[in-house]
């Protein structure tokens, strides 16, 4: 699977979404799943997939879809 | 005795909200008050569709004031629920977003900001309980809902215990963390009221940008956290960050694990924040019990000795009071704030008081020899899942009702479902998360070839697997 593949991967899962949702409108509480437990989901599950650990503030910074691929730049992982 | 809701005035021109978008003092709230006022009719009922903003606090308290009941729902309600209830409980008046459009039986009578009232253009006349003054929801009730009735003497009481157990001066200034149509939430903004204190209100979440921006800028002294904020906090550094304006944390909403409240009470020590774990429910109006936070570190775990007024017992099986210390027991507590009882329709809102000042919590509980409170179990069959209480029976009843069969079981914050049918995993999974409006990570529904069951056909919930 490739990074991309991961990536859209976690935010269907861990925001019960379609696949045509994965744009620039998917932002943090836009979507009811999308509440601070789905994103704490989110984040877990991105750690898990990519191996990283997030900082706090990027944790917090992660506010889109198109936000993440920006921030996980900073790990190493290109989207 | 101070009443929060009516004393208001007496802090003048002292702020007391503050949002991303402006500040309005006690005076300014008072008129605001007044104006909203103009026309209303006293002992009616009223819904408010609340968020955490100026506009839901100023209806509250209007009401409050005059004397119309106010039932206090969550934004995030599901709408044919919202539907449901009004059709049942036929509010006179609505206080919500104007984004919530009635239909032409409604008339928009007063706005303010981003608020309108809509009120009924046949109104019903209801028969109240003249000691009647809120209604709350349960936390978590679904399908058919249960308000719980409380009294003005409730609420005033209430504030009053929770502002002497927490210490809580004007110089206290809380930022909402959690919504005002939940009880603890709630009672945060009571007992700040009542101390003429600044409260800035805000919709954001701890975990967005926006909200630690606020929180840097507007310095507040104090805010509420149920487990999962706590978990939140550890997880996005709470530790390191510098927040020397962070006086006092409170935690309630269901139980923190010993690890994590002997984390946190600690972490607050090294950081010169009080730490006080609460204990309550809906049905003793906010709040019951409160562990004292130099007492934090060496009795962590506990939920504390009851507030100011408030007197807790423990009864065994054969309802005999229990006296020893470390004897487990279904927890009972005694006070001027448990509630008058539940409203299931229309008709109960003339009810009068029907606990008589005692509630049975449906918490197992010991107390160890210096008379501190340990929560080790629940006698009834529900969950606390971010902090709402989930009743069992109530999911295995929705399913039914939506054509599924499953039985339900669990840890806090974890929901088991189990099926014995495997086309239905997925399709449950959605409907509960919807109908009780929990996040679905939080749901687990697995397959089961067979739900195990005694002789008599009893579910043996004891049985099913959890993990």
């Amino acid at each position: 699977m490739t990074n991309k593949e991961k990536y859209n991967q976690v935010f269907m899962e861990s925001f019960s979404v379609s696949s045509d949702q994965l744009n620039e409108n998917l932002v943090y509480q836009s979507v009811p799943q999308w509440d601070s437990i789905g994103h704490m989901g989110m984040v877990a599950a991105l750690e898990e997939a990519f191996d990283i650990m997030m900082e706090t503030d990027d944790i917090i910074d992660f506010g889109s879809y198109n936000k993440g691929v920006e921030l996980l730049a900073k790990y190493n992982v290109v989207i | 005795m101070s009443i929060f809701f009516n004393d208001l005035g007496k802090h003048q021109n002292s702020i007391v909200f503050t949002t991303i978008d402006e500040q309005i003092s006690y005076n300014d709230l008072v008129f605001e008050i007044e104006k909203l006022s103009e026309n209303l009719l006293a002992r009616k009922l009223a819904f408010i569709i609340c968020e955490n903003n100026i506009e839901s606090v100023l209806g509250y308290l209007t009401f409050l004031r005059i004397g119309i009941v106010p039932l206090l729902v969550s934004k995030s309600i599901d709408r044919e629920l919202l539907n449901d209830l009004i059709t049942n409980y036929k509010p006179n008046y609505i206080w919500a977003n104007k984004d919530y459009t009635l239909s032409n039986d409604w008339k928009i009578t007063h706005s303010n900001r981003t608020f309108q009232l809509q009120e009924s253009i046949s109104p019903f006349n209801h028969e109240f309980h003249p000691s009647l003054a809120l209604l709350l929801m349960t936390s978590g009730s679904t399908g058919s809902p249960v308000l719980v009735r409380l009294s003005y003497q409730n609420l005033i009481q209430n504030t009053i215990s929770i502002s002497d157990s927490l210490g809580i001066s004007k110089e206290d200034k809380p930022i909402t963390t959690l919504p005002m149509n939940y009880t603890f939430g709630l009672s945060i903004i009571n007992s700040h009221l009542l101390n003429g204190c600044e409260i800035i209100l805000t919709e954001l979440s701890i975990l967005s940008k926006d909200f630690w921006d606020l929180f840097k800028s507007r310095k507040p002294t104090t805010f509420g956290g149920v487990p999962y904020t706590y978990q939140m906090l550890k997880r996005i550094g709470f530790e390191k960050m510098d927040l020397p304006f962070l006086k006092k944390l409170t935690q309630a909403g269901g139980k923190l694990d010993h690890n994590m409240s002997k984390y946190f009470a600690e972490l607050c020590l090294l950081k010169g924040i009080k730490f006080f774990v609460m204990y309550g429910q809906t049905e003793a109006t906010a709040r019951m019990s409160c562990l004292p936070a130099e007492d934090a570190v060496k009795k962590a775990g506990s939920i504390g000795i009851p507030i100011p007024n408030g007197s807790f017992y423990l009864v065994d099986d054969n309802l005999d009071v229990i006296n020893e210390a470390d004897k487990e027991g279904e927890l009972y507590y005694k006070g001027p704030n448990v509630s008058m009882g539940y409203a299931y329709n229309v008709n109960d809102l003339i009810l009068g008081d029907e606990n008589n000042g005692v509630l049975a919590t449906g918490d197992l509980a010991k107390k160890d020899n210096e008379g501190y409170y340990y929560i080790v179990g629940r006698k009834k069959r529900f969950l606390k899942i971010f902090g709402n209480r989930i009743s069992l029976d109530e999911i295995e009843n929705i399913t039914l009702k939506n054509g599924y069969s499953c039985v339900c079981t669990g840890v806090d914050d974890k929901l088991y479902v189990f099926t014995e049918n495997e086309q239905d995993v997925l399709e449950l999974k959605n409907l509960i998360s919807a109908k009780i409006s929990i996040h679905h990570s939080a749901i687990i529904v697995k397959h089961i070839s067979k739900i195990p069951r005694n002789d008599s056909g009893k579910i043996l919930y004891s049985e099913l697997q959890v993990k």
